[in-house]
């Protein structure tokens, strides 16, 4: 099991060079002078702007460039932002407990929903039930998420007052400290009455919207899933052997048939991460995501370089763990390869 | 003999397979919803073609006399301005038409970039050397670790936002599917009987890629590049909608959204009819390639 881990893990390093690259390059092309950016509009003298450069490393070979780069990756070190002046690193663990938070419960959010509904359907294969639910998961993950935020925003938020329109917790009535980064804990760690009921009121459109899609996904691989496992043999023993159709189907069907959608399952922690981009943006929820889309309005290259590698990193990394996991659950894969 | 075989053959038409048009229509008009996909998505294609015959006005001009008018159903509205205007006094009915071809454009042009290019390296990988294998996955697994939005973000904010840097950076993003699934489709049928007879009678390496070998593997390409299209416009709207793809004046519905955010309150039909727009093409896109898939590809199953 470990020998499977490590031979997994070692296969991602070739790709984090990579990625190292990629963002390297990437920088690299944009097209005016970094230190520019820095200097304003005002100017400075050409001794100062030769001293940026150097303190950049801008007047160094490209080779050279690149080797220091990925040497101070390596050391933890993510660049400084240009704007304010923080380590990148800092500033992206400093918000990036918001977007875990919001990204998770989106994803409890889809298979507390998605796994039943699916599960429901293809035990009602044909039904009236499961032909509506097909066709609503179709909507489904054609929604553009960005509208169907704003849409419930303006239906829930501003009509019927049923849920804030922004944030993550009201600011006027609770103030404290962060201590973890994540509003649920520190709200009850505060000490404040209502606190954690405020924040999960703001909770519940953003993570409706980013849920959106993974739900969709998730319920229809569940159907599809569990559609296969219903014909198999040892499901048919089952009933044969008069097991009552709830242990059938709870017990025999829906745990093998959960395999694959474990997959998506994680597949979709990773990608909603990046999808918390729009999510954020759009109520104004202090996480990466809407940092990363800031540092572009703000020019901010080393915010922008070192956020794209971490985030891109992180969702490697849990694709990795999700691989991992899969063999545990499905020998059938470990010993196969 | 073989004149008698062929007549044996004739006398027996029950038994011959339909053509393989004939075959894949049989199968796709049974599913109900990807023939209404298909048609939704014939009439979004001809207004988007016929846009500027269609659309009662330009896209680009503001009725200042006639600023933020509801549609035609609600009080306040007219027929001059059936769908209403925006902010600026434009009407949203001809931006909406005229954004259906920025759309469809961009969905297709990268639907068909991706499927050039994917062709070309798909093949490349399954039958070059190792060494070019190698790097072609490797280079597709990287812009695969990549979140998508990422890195389209990535890619626009150093090209600059642009409707052209927009096609530029969903490619990237959707090509490595297409590269792999030519790929892998390919590497299966190398292994079969049919290649190794090219081979033998010594076809051309061009010839066995692209005239043996491709053909077997258009099914699930087809299906992949339907559906790319509605992938395409979807992330192209979440672009233009950060403000990172097509610029104003533009009449793109990503764009337009962005544009309607300020009226969320007052207005909320300026914010709803756009990605109303999005979602009934994605929709009818989505719901014809589910067609496409099962009258093609029974084996294939979408998530």
């Amino acid at each position: 099991m470990v020998l499977y881990f490590l031979k997994r893990a070692a296969l991602t390093i070739p790709t984090f060079f990579a990625l190292m690259f990629l963002t390297f390059a990437a920088i690299r092309l944009v097209p005016g002078d970094p230190v520019e950016v820095r200097v304003g509009e005002r100017g400075i003298s050409p001794e100062r702007l030769a001293q940026f450069r150097h303190e950049l490393g801008l007047d160094q070979p490209v080779w050279k460039q690149f080797f220091d780069y990925v040497w101070a990756l390596l050391h933890g070190d993510f660049g400084t932002s240009v704007v304010t002046n923080e380590k990148v690193l800092t500033e992206f663990f400093t918000l990036f407990p918001a977007t875990v938070e919001l990204s998770l419960s989106a994803i409890l959010f889809a298979v507390m929903i998605g796994v039943p509904a699916g599960a429901i359907a293809a035990v009602k294969r044909g039904s009236w039930y499961d032909q509506t639910l097909m066709s609503i998961s179709v909507v489904g993950f054609s929604m553009p998420i960005f509208w169907w935020g704003l849409l419930l925003i303006m239906l829930v938020a501003e009509r019927l007052h049923l849920t804030p329109v922004s944030g993550r917790i009201d600011l006027i009535k609770f103030y404290f400290e962060p201590v973890t980064g994540f509003m649920l804990i520190d709200s009850v760690l505060s000490g404040q009455k209502g606190a954690l009921l405020d924040a999960l009121h703001h909770l519940v459109l953003p993570v409706i919207v980013l849920g959106t899609v993974p739900l969709a996904t998730i319920a229809r691989m569940t159907r599809s899933s569990m559609l296969e496992v219903l014909g198999e043999d040892y499901v048919r023993t089952a009933r044969a052997k008069g097991l009552s159709p709830f242990r059938v189907i709870g017990l025999h069907a829906l745990r093998n048939a959960l395999i694959p959608v474990v997959t998506v399952i994680g597949l979709s922690v990773g990608s909603s991460m990046a999808g918390a981009v729009l999510t954020e943006t759009i109520f104004s929820w202090p996480g990466v995501g809407k940092w990363l889309i800031e540092a572009i309005g703000r020019r901010d290259y080393p915010a922008l370089q070192g956020g794209v590698m971490l985030i891109s990193a992180i969702v490697i990394s849990v694709n990795l763990l999700v691989d991992v996991i899969y063999g545990v659950i499905n020998p059938r894969i470990r010993h196969g390869r | 003999m073989a004149d008698s075989y062929t007549v044996a053959a004739a006398d027996r038409p029950v038994i011959a397979a339909p053509a393989p048009f004939r075959a894949f229509w049989l199968s796709f008009k049974e599913n109900k919803g990807a023939v209404a996909g298909m048609a939704i998505l014939a009439i979004i294609a001809l207004m988007a073609l016929g846009a500027d015959i269609i659309a009662p006005h330009s896209p680009l001009e503001q009725f200042r006399d006639a600023v933020r008018q509801p549609p035609f159903w609600v009080t306040g509205g007219n027929w001059r301005f059936p769908l209403g205007t925006d902010g600026l006094g434009r009407d949203t009915l001809s931006r909406l038409i005229y954004g259906a071809r920025v759309s469809l454009f961009i969905g297709i042009s990268v639907m068909g970039v991706s499927f050039v290019l994917g062709v070309v390296l798909g093949l490349l990988a399954a039958f070059s050397r190792p060494w070019v294998d190698v790097l072609i996955t490797r280079a597709m697994d990287l812009l695969m670790a990549v979140p998508g939005l990422v890195l389209a973000i990535l890619i626009v904010a150093v090209l600059g936002p642009s409707l052209a840097n927009t096609i530029i950076a969903v490619t990237i993003v959707f090509l490595p599917r297409y590269v792999r699934l030519v790929r892998a489709s390919a590497m299966a049928e190398l292994s079969k009987e049919y290649v190794t007879a090219a081979r033998v009678i010594g076809v051309s390496q061009f010839r066995l890629m692209f005239a043996t070998v491709l053909p077997n593997c258009l099914a699930p390409l087809i299906v992949q590049s339907a559906l790319g299209v509605s992938e395409a416009i979807l992330e192209a709207a979440a672009l233009g909608f950060l403000g990172l793809g097509a610029q104003p004046p533009v009449s793109e519905w990503g764009t337009m959204l962005a544009d309607a955010r300020e009226f969320i309150r007052s207005d909320p039909w300026i914010l709803t009819l756009p990605g109303l727009a999005i979602l009934v093409t994605v929709v009818s896109i989505n719901l014809m390639g589910d067609g496409l898939r099962d009258a093609l590809d029974p084996k294939m199953q979408r998530s």
